[in-house]
């Protein structure tokens, strides 16, 4: 090992890049499987997404405001966590490694989950539990929508019938969204304020990195900033009628997807991965 | 089962009945089914808006228990499945109170009299969950015991019970299924896995068997209900059929029924047992079983954050229809 002074200088990345030259099995050399870790990542980051969100949905079970929402959110959880078994099933199967798509979802720690941070933030109260998921079912439409072009199969695949799918879920959360939006004073106020609260959580959705450009460029993942003008469109029609006003900020939290996340993943993990952590190797 | 201990009034006999009772029994004797819009005598309203009422809450109550283990479920296709078991229980809740309302009651009504204490839900939902060994005894023991009623109360008297049961039977043997494959992945899993399914089966044993209601030398007001098929067997009958099936069951799981008494009977044909302790069962209906507190509370909190939700659907509604009318004129 170098001494510490030696470090990122041009002279060891130099002996790094002449070093794996000569030997193909040095870490620094090019592995022949650069673009299915890209491939990789943007199924963590979709798959992650619906995960997370279907834990925090499923908060409500026996909780909600009406017998019929108990049904409709148990529904959507459901959808979500379906997916997220199509999603990280295949994610696995790109990997290689022999995971299983519950050993991604019950055996990674926070910082190797790609998920938005707009998913992980807390339910409150029900209105903005709804607004996030309007907000983040605008976006994941039009995701579903790109995907179910993709140029691998299996994507294209699982987006088409995810699609069906959130195409009711953003139905739904649209039509509830406008209702209360423009309904009493007090539940407008409390959608403005919910919708206020998540904005600086949206960004993030539309925002490529160089694992983006990747997959993007071999027409398996759209780029994020692509998804922008519909996502765009369908709140200035819905928030529009629900009488709300579209915060003007372009301000953006963001980390989610490369794995740095809000304190609220590492609990929501410590919660849903307590069977699989408490008892190793058991079979549920 | 979910209706315990159901208030009804005193038999009357033939001779005691108006023209109009005799009528009406001698249909339900026949084998007719009666609907909403025809005449019914008070006592068969009220006795079935409070069986089918409590039936109703013990679904949405119910949910509780399960919902408890959703987020914390140990596979994606287990939280998949919980969470299809418990949006099911919240549609039997659907089916039981829209029957309600061909009697004359809403929901709102129903739920605030549950909220206020003033109608029960079944007795099994106030014990806790403890393990993820409960979602499987929960599934196979207590969906097990409500079958057992349920199955009968298909071919109940009031129509649109009748056909709620049909719907909902067909959906609790699935879940019971369900709940019975969980039972078996533990009672063949690890040595953690095994002791958490026995001590499910220790915890759940007897409050199962409690829910049947209390021995028919103590039950009361069970005689009008049979006449009127609104009960289709006794209650000691429904325990004994319960425990019968259920404990080759058990046997086949490798586990033990926490009962030293239990005994084949080849002269009854079916299992000697010991009773659960019923002054538990009274304890537990009087408000101190040891999840009572949590589980109305989080119902009524439910409710009451939600008031704001629901009173702003009605707002916009209004609203809508106005601009509607404006819009047509």
């Amino acid at each position: 090992m170098p001494s510490l002074p030696d470090m990122n200088t041009p002279e060891v990345a130099d002996l790094a890049r002449r070093e794996a030259e000569a030997n193909p099995n040095h870490p620094a050399a090019p592995q022949p499987d650069a673009g299915q870790e890209a491939f990789f990542e943007a199924l963590l980051r979709i798959g992650d997404s619906t995960l997370i969100l279907g834990h925090r949905v499923s908060e409500w079970c026996g909780h909600s405001p009406a017998l019929e929402e108990d049904i409709a959110l148990a529904n959507v959880a459901l959808d979500l966590i379906g997916q997220t078994q199509l999603w990280l099933g295949l994610a696995a199967e790109v990997e290689g490694q022999g995971r299983s798509a519950d050993d991604l979802a019950y055996l990674r720690d926070a910082w190797d989950f790609r998920n938005l941070l707009l998913v992980e933030r807390p339910n409150g109260d029900f209105g903005h539990t709804l607004m996030r998921q309007f907000l983040f079912d605008a976006w994941h439409h039009e995701l579903l929508k790109a995907l179910s072009a993709s140029l691998d199969p299996r994507v294209a695949e699982i987006a088409a019938k995810a699609g069906k799918e959130v195409a009711y879920h953003l139905e739904r959360s649209s039509d509830l969204v406008v209702r209360l939006g423009d309904g009493t004073a007090e539940s407008h106020r409390r959608m403005q304020e919910a919708l206020d609260a998540l904005w600086p959580y949206t960004g993030e959705m539309f925002l490529g990195d160089d694992k983006d450009a990747k997959v993007a460029a071999r027409g398996i993942f759209p780029d994020p900033a692509s998804l922008r003008a519909g996502w765009d469109a369908t709140l200035r029609h819905v928030l529009g009628e629900a009488t709300l006003q579209i915060p003007d900020s372009p301000f953006a939290h963001k980390g989610g997807r490369q794995g740095t996340h809000t304190e609220h993943l590492g609990y929501i993990l410590a919660e849903m991965q307590f069977l699989q952590r408490a008892y190793p190797g058991a079979s549920w | 089962m979910y209706a315990q201990l159901v208030k009804s009034e005193g038999s009357k006999s033939r001779e005691e009945m108006t023209p109009e009772e005799l009528a009406f029994q001698e249909r339900i004797d026949r084998g007719e089914k009666i609907e909403p819009k025809e005449w019914m005598p008070e006592g068969y309203r009220k006795t079935l808006i409070r069986q089918i009422g409590q039936h109703a809450h013990s679904e949405i109550v119910g949910q509780l228990p399960e919902g408890n283990w959703i987020t914390r479920a140990p596979t994606l296709e287990r939280k998949a499945i919980l969470l299809a078991k418990v949006q099911d229980e919240a549609g039997h809740g659907l089916y039981l109170y829209s029957a309600a309302e061909t009697l004359g009651v809403s929901r709102d009504e129903l739920m605030e009299l549950l909220h206020a204490g003033k109608m029960k839900y079944s007795s099994i939902f106030n014990y806790p969950t403890l393990t993820w060994a409960d979602m499987g005894a929960v599934g196979w023991l207590v969906d097990g015991a409500a079958i057992m009623n349920q199955v009968p109360l298909q071919r109940t008297s009031y129509g649109p019970y009748s056909r709620a049961m049909i719907r909902i039977c067909k959906e609790e043997s699935f879940h019971q299924r369900q709940g019975y494959a969980i039972m078996m992945k533990m009672a063949q899993g690890t040595p953690a896995q095994k002791r958490m399914a026995q001590d499910a089966l220790n915890r759940l044993w007897y409050p199962a068997l409690m829910m049947f209601g209390p021995s028919d030398k103590d039950s009361v007001h069970s005689a009008q209900s049979m006449a009127w098929k609104i009960k289709m067997n006794t209650n000691d009958e429904l325990r004994q059929k319960f425990v019968d099936q259920t404990v080759p069951q058990a046997e086949y799981l490798g586990l033990t029924v926490p009962d030293p008494n239990l005994k084949w009977n080849e002269e009854k044909g079916g299992y000697d047992f010991s009773e659960p302790d019923w002054s538990e069962f009274y304890d537990v209906l009087a408000g101190n079983g040891p999840c009572n507190k949590d589980r109305l509370g989080a119902r009524v909190k439910a409710w009451e954050d939600g008031a704001w939700f629901r009173e702003a659907l009605v707002v916009h509604a209004e609203k809508a229809a106005a601009r509607r009318a404006q819009a047509a004129e």
